[in-house]
């Protein structure tokens, strides 16, 4: 059964702009027949590019219209420049959100947009960017690479969901799979500013992350640590309790004490047990 | 609101009658029916009688019949019984049309050593007999076709495919689900060994099947349990269903006529009524309609698309299936449809209608009335019906 919101659904069975512009000044087309799913997007804008007229047609599921008809809702009276910064969550969340399985289809508005801008600006004849992975529907890595990264995928299936790439025959699982993984990999790991701290604030800091943070988990274990002294960048601790005597206190020490007190002091630490 | 229900493929409403019969199962009368005392043996008395029930719908023995959890564990426990009495066959025949419940498991088995032939259906959905004789081998261990197909309802010929396969000395299995209770189904005339059956498909409700099994075929239990069944299928009976099921098999055998002529009657109204009034559809299987299953047709609408037309007819009150899963990007039309050839134009805009001995004139008559504007106003918004229009690809 369907989980579509109450405005979905209103879209859906009382959809708004449907029909075609014969004097439009953009045209945008995507899908096909043999897809399951199309839409074609007509607008006209007035000498500041606002649109002034924005019509649909579409074929496809009830999210797939109810999704075209919130896009031209959503556009109608924007500058271009407005319309242009429309995500795909965006039109999703206009309808009070579109199951996960449906997410192509505002995938396919947002598309639908940019192709009829492309084409309002002259550029509308330009080839397909990027090499085709998903031979059944016609997927570019390019588009996959962008899907991943905007809606943060992490599987093939969530890249069909948003894409469809990967919904027919299967035979690109594995290219979709590596653009996944790359996606993944060279994501940025989360970037801790360099702070200039002064020796005090340095020691403060430290003192209050084993406290809070470093502590508690040793103590569990029946351990501790004890801040003997710190020197520049270099934390000098002695383990105590049943720390003092573990095998893997090194690894502790490495792995969690220094981490930890890197993530929240500052990066260039160095923890050294006396 | 009203509801029409035309899906009853996918599964039926339970007979009052049924609900009847098994309502005592269900409070007072709840023994075992393996237990010494009489209190559970009336119970086990009642499974004997709806044994029989069952057995006469089909033409088999009572003790050819062995109750299980669903169709898919009849199919399942079938497939897996030839296998596992004939080890040295490595070979399975199945349709590229069947229900999940078999291409799956083929699927699975065909990954472990097993190699498994798909035989082609034609534009149709009528099987490719040659491909299937031609496939024959001293290798294969079972045939397993479809009785009648869930989808366009195209009625396989078991019977005159069961003679070649079981001259080669080979296992035949049929999923007669779909078939059951809708056309005549002897498991002596079609010689079949192995048969399919699932209550929910003929006003029993859901949870309870049947896998028939001729004397003498090599059998293995799939479920392995206590002496249930006589040891082919461990497990507490689901007795309430079960006496439900026998019930539903005994109406099915008086309601087989009201199928054949007041139903069929119903369906073929349906059929030429939405052919005529819609443009440019066309139906999903083979246009003897006498080869197909009395309650289904399957119609596909050109340039639009299914999910949004049941969305519609959902408005009304009006319960169908469509042949394309528009779940996530696999917006491919079924494997079915697919086998079938379907036209790409169609094969997202196919509605499967299925009836019941509980449909009425009425609710045809307003199914007629409400189609041709649902697929109207969807064509309206559709970007390829302007364009078929523009180059006359439309018919009126």
């Amino acid at each position: 059964m369907w989980e579509y919101t109450d405005k979905l659904r209103e879209h859906f069975l009382n959809p708004c702009n449907v029909g075609a512009i014969d004097d439009a000044d953009g045209i945008g087309e995507v899908g096909s027949l043999a897809c399951g799913d199309a839409l074609k997007l007509f607008f006209k804008v007035d000498d500041n590019e606002r649109i002034v007229d924005v019509k649909f047609q579409t074929f496809g599921c009830a999210s797939a219209i109810a999704s075209s008809s919130a896009l031209t809702e959503m556009i109608k009276g924007k500058t271009l420049q407005e319309a242009e910064k429309i995500s795909n969550e965006d039109i999703a969340e206009f309808l009070g959100g579109l199951p996960k399985e449906k997410m192509h289809c505002s995938v396919m508005g947002r598309d639908a947009l940019e192709k009829a801008i492309a084409n309002f600006r002259g550029d509308g004849g330009k080839k397909k960017e990027g090499d085709i992975v998903c031979e059944c529907f016609g997927i570019t890595d390019v588009e996959i690479k962008r899907a991943v990264n905007e809606n943060n995928l992490k599987s093939i299936d969530d890249v069909t969901d948003y894409v469809k790439a990967g919904g027919g025959c299967g035979n690109c699982h594995d290219r979709i799979q590596a653009i996944i993984d790359t996606a993944l990999g060279k994501k940025p790991l989360e970037i801790i500013k360099p702070v200039r701290l002064t020796n005090l604030q340095k020691i403060k800091l430290i003192e209050e992350t084993l406290e809070a943070d470093i502590k508690p988990a040793l103590k569990q274990d029946g351990g501790n640590i004890e801040l003997v002294d710190v020197d520049g960048n270099r934390v000098y601790v002695r383990m105590i309790g049943s720390c003092a005597t573990c095998s893997k206190s090194q690894l502790t020490l490495k792995n969690h004490v220094e981490s930890k007190l890197r993530q929240k002091v500052t990066p260039e630490l160095i923890v050294e047990e006396v | 609101m009203q509801v029409i229900y035309l899906d009853n493929n996918a599964t039926t409403r339970v007979a009052p009658e049924v609900v009847e019969e098994m309502l005592p199962y269900l409070s007072e009368f709840y023994g075992n029916p393996s237990s010494m005392h009489s209190f559970g043996g009336r119970v086990g008395d009642k499974i004997k009688t709806a044994r029989e029930q069952v057995a006469r719908l089909i033409g088999a023995s009572p003790e050819e019949i062995i109750f299980t959890s669903c169709g898919t564990e009849s199919d399942s426990t079938a497939v897996r019984a030839a296998l596992a009495t004939q080890p040295d066959k490595k070979h399975i025949i199945t349709s590229r049309v069947e229900h999940p419940a078999i291409k799956n498991l083929c699927e699975y088995l065909a990954k472990n050593d097993y190699r498994v032939t798909y035989v082609p259906v034609d534009r149709e959905g009528r099987l490719d007999l040659d491909y299937l004789y031609r496939s024959l081998t001293d290798d294969t261990a079972i045939v397993s076709l479809m009785w009648a197909n869930n989808e366009s309802g195209v009625i396989f010929p078991i019977e005159e495919v069961a003679a070649k396969i079981k001259a080669k000395g080979i296992l035949l299995h049929t999923d007669a689900v779909q078939a059951a209770g809708k056309v005549p189904v002897d498991v002596n005339a079609s010689q079949v060994d192995m048969l399919s059956m699932s209550g929910h498909k003929i006003h029993a409700p859901k949870g309870v099947g049947v896998l028939y099994v001729r004397k003498a075929t090599p059998y293995a239990p799939f479920m392995l349990g206590g002496h249930q069944e006589h040891g082919r299928r461990g497990g507490t009976e689901n007795v309430a269903s079960i006496i439900g099921l026998g019930k539903a098999c005994e109406m099915a055998a008086e309601h087989l006529d009201d199928m054949q002529t007041r139903v069929r009657g119903l369906r073929d109204k349906l059929e030429t009524a939405l052919l005529t009034q819609i443009p440019n559809s066309m139906v999903n299987g083979t246009h003897d309609r006498d080869d197909r299953l009395p309650n289904t047709t399957s119609i596909a609408y050109e340039f639009v698309e299914g999910e949004a037309i049941l969305l519609m007819m959902n408005e009304l009150g009006i319960c169908a299936s469509s042949g394309s899963a528009c779940t996530s990007g696999s917006l491919e039309p079924s494997h079915v449809l697919r086998a079938m050839n379907v036209p790409f134009t169609a094969a997202h805009g196919s509605i499967r209608y299925s009836l019941s001995s509980y449909t009425t004139a009425k609710e045809i008559d307003f199914v007629i009335e409400k189609m041709p504007p649902i697929i109207s106003r969807l064509r309206e918004m559709s970007p390829f019906w302007q364009e078929a229009a523009q180059n006359q690809l439309v018919g009126s």
